[in-house]
């Protein structure tokens, strides 16, 4: 009995001890409980797995009153949200692999009078299935939207009698750039971008930090070897390490899943350089931020959770609210993912992707000036 | 500027934040000498020599390390200085090959190989060579460092408590070291703890609360603290010394080794203050005092003791 009372005195000690700690550091605290509130909420609105109101672009070839009902019940259904006019295919072609709409449709001129002469005119949409989830649902419901459509404006005119004839318009889809709607092809080369992250981040934040938690930051600042040399010295073996993991995310891509690879290899290998870089300079800033290799080690999961959330990794980009859409357009991942999709999947050129990549860039720059002002050249 | 001078700083100041580590020191000291930086622990020894060697900014003062303005120049004057931390700062996941490879990369030695080999062979580790920094006792360690920041035959040598937490054996070891370094021509600042270390400099600054307390030979500091010292010894002595601080007044009373040490610039009050003890058991002597005497009043006359960190 007394031994258990010693026993549970000890456990008693060692338990005030770590709390005291625990509170002693500020950084942890916080990751500890200000941050999984801060993210609860923060997933909890912003991720959808139904998104809705996806831009979509129009072709078409006539005006008639028809047509009119017909986009309108598709707006309607809160699925597509049509964004702009296409003047002509090569158009519709580039928004669509540019990512600037999710879908196009188009609707030839004669629509109508075939519509009338019930000759079941045809109605192409074409979607960027390139993430399968987030086009499915609205995939799904287009004949249902279409047909619904149409019914009003058949029963209520002289041409009411057509109605019962299901279905009066021959819907064509064309699910671009994954037809069979593989998860893989989606997941694989958005995986290159995940992989990158973390271990790019969080080896540099570490490997910087190590030498300031082991002592030796002293000695190497006591030597003439100047900041800039340091980090150089330090950020190039992870350069090779994520070019060893892009290299082999790559081969696995191609022999493993048999994901497509449409687009210029060269467009995504600078694309990757760029996001590499964006990587370590973050993972540089976090150790001019942490003092401890526990800490970096935090702020890299800190930083991780939203990429992988809300870079359109996981679930799809455009089913988050405006607020989540904004803070996901801050995460490079979330640019290199619309890259290496574009560049495999979609067969993307430079003209089409220049967006995300300066978007990187300045992600870089940003990140680089915080980087610079935060680091110093002495101990002080 | 002097020529003649490897160190010459003038009212050097550095403050954290509101507290002010280092006030007002100045420092002028030859080339080609030995001297030791002495003080408690906080009272800006480290932050001096941070400061000497272009690591620290200095908030205030100016000042010349090997004739290069410490605020425009710390990367001259890091080329020509060795600067030995407190703490081991090797790298412990390297080997001693290793480490010291890198070191005479940093420093773009020429004959990398060859400086290297005989680095190794002259610390008596050529068989150990591989042998991961991490490894090695306390006293290789420290002799593996101050090969290391000697090895690019620095002009100024600059030791941060060397010699702290290592055996006597390797204590008085690493300090032949270091005088055959000063025969070869280099300069040394050393700060230590050690009284015998002490004396083995040329020249003594005492610090204490970041201020500049005393400086000069052993024998110069000795005579300016103007202390009378009396030895008492005998079974009686652990008894009377709670008795005597209690009493001592201006001054000051020190074990050393069985025997109690009583110092004060007032000869007749320490003579009153023995006088009245009157124990039978206690013999007294007048002896010169020593440095640790000298210390321990200036230790005094700095007042409280603020150490803070460390």
């Amino acid at each position: 009995m007394n031994n258990i009372s010693t026993s549970l005195r000890r456990v008693g000690a060692v338990f005030v001890k770590e709390l005291v700690q625990m509170r002693r550091d500020r950084l942890t605290f916080g990751m500890m409980f200000g941050i999984p509130i801060l993210q609860l909420i923060l997933f909890g609105y912003a991720i959808n797995t139904d998104p809705k109101n996806l831009p979509t672009a129009l072709l078409i070839g006539e005006q008639t009153p028809v047509i009119r009902t017909l986009i309108a019940g598709l707006e309607n259904s809160g699925y597509y949200d049509i964004v702009l006019q296409a003047d002509d295919p090569a158009a519709s072609e580039a928004l669509l692999a540019s990512g600037q709409v999710a879908f196009v449709v188009s609707i030839p001129a004669g629509f109508t009078k075939q519509l009338v002469r019930g000759e079941r005119p045809q109605m192409l949409i074409e979607a960027d299935a390139s993430d399968p989830a987030a086009a499915s649902n609205a995939i799904a419901r287009a004949e249902a939207i279409v047909s619904r459509a149409l019914h009003h404006e058949l029963q209520r005119g002289p041409l009411s009698h057509l109605a019962s004839q299901p279905p009066p318009v021959e819907l064509i889809i064309h699910a671009r750039y994954n037809p069979e709607g593989k998860s893989s092809y989606n997941i694989v080369p958005g995986l290159l971008g995940v992989i990158l992250t973390m271990t790019l981040v969080m080896i540099t934040a570490m490997a910087m930090t190590r030498e300031v938690e082991r002592g030796t930051m002293e000695n190497l600042l006591a030597m003439p070897v100047n900041p800039a040399e340091v980090m150089i010295g330090k950020i190039t073996p992870y350069v090779l390490v994520g070019s060893v993991q892009t290299a082999v995310i790559l081969i696995a891509a191609n022999l493993l899943f048999s994901v497509p690879f449409a687009g210029p290899i060269w467009l995504l290998l600078a694309g990757t350089c760029i996001f590499m870089f964006a990587n370590l300079a973050l993972g540089f800033t976090f150790s001019t931020i942490a003092r401890s290799q526990m800490q970096a080690m935090q702020l890299t999961f800190f930083f991780f959770l939203p990429s992988i959330l809300l870079s359109g990794f996981m679930f799809p980009f455009r089913g988050m609210p405006g607020w989540a859409q904004i803070l996901g357009e801050a995460l490079p991942l979330t640019h290199f993912l619309r890259i290496v999709r574009g560049v495999m999947l979609k067969g993307a050129d430079l003209g089409q992707l220049h967006a995300p990549i300066l978007s990187i860039c300045l992600f870089t720059a940003v990140i680089m000036t915080v980087a610079l002002l935060r680091y110093r050249r002495t101990l002080d | 500027m002097n020529e003649n001078l490897a160190i010459d700083v003038r009212h050097l100041v550095k403050r954290f934040g509101d507290r002010s580590a280092v006030n007002d020191i100045d420092i002028a000291m030859p080339r080609g000498e030995v001297w030791g930086f002495l003080g408690p622990n906080g009272s800006g020894k480290t932050t001096t020599i941070r400061m000497i060697c272009g690591l620290l900014n200095i908030s205030d003062g100016a000042g010349e390390t090997l004739g290069f303005d410490i605020r425009r120049h710390p990367e001259e004057i890091k080329a020509r200085t060795g600067y030995m931390t407190q703490h081991f700062s090797f790298w412990e996941d390297l080997t001693i090959r290793e480490n010291i490879e890198f070191v005479g990369r940093l420093y773009g030695l020429s004959d990398l190989r060859g400086t290297v080999d005989r680095t190794i062979e002259q610390l008596g580790m050529t068989h150990r060579q591989k042998q991961l920094a991490g490894e090695l006792s306390g006293g290789w360690k420290q002799r593996l460092a101050l090969a290391a920041v000697t090895m690019h035959n620095p002009q100024l040598l600059l030791l941060d408590e060397p010699t702290a937490g290592v055996d006597p054996q390797a204590r008085r070891d690493f300090w032949d070291e270091i005088h055959k370094l000063s025969t070869q021509g280099m300069t040394v600042l050393v700060s230590t703890h050690y009284m015998d270390e002490a004396e083995r400099c040329d020249h003594i600054v005492y610090l204490a609360n970041g201020r500049k307390m005393a400086e000069g030979t052993v024998q110069q500091i000795i005579d300016r603290s103007g202390l009378v010292t009396f030895r008492g010894e005998g079974t009686g002595v652990r008894r009377l010394a709670s008795d005597l601080k209690q009493k001592a007044g201006a001054a000051h009373v020190a074990y050393f080794g069985a025997a109690l040490h009583v110092s004060s610039t007032d000869r007749q009050a320490i003579s009153r203050m023995i006088d009245d003890e009157g124990r039978t058991d206690v013999t007294w002597n007048e002896v010169r005092p020593s440095l640790e005497d000298a210390f321990i009043a200036l230790m005094k006359e700095a007042g409280e003791d603020q150490r803070l960190h460390h």
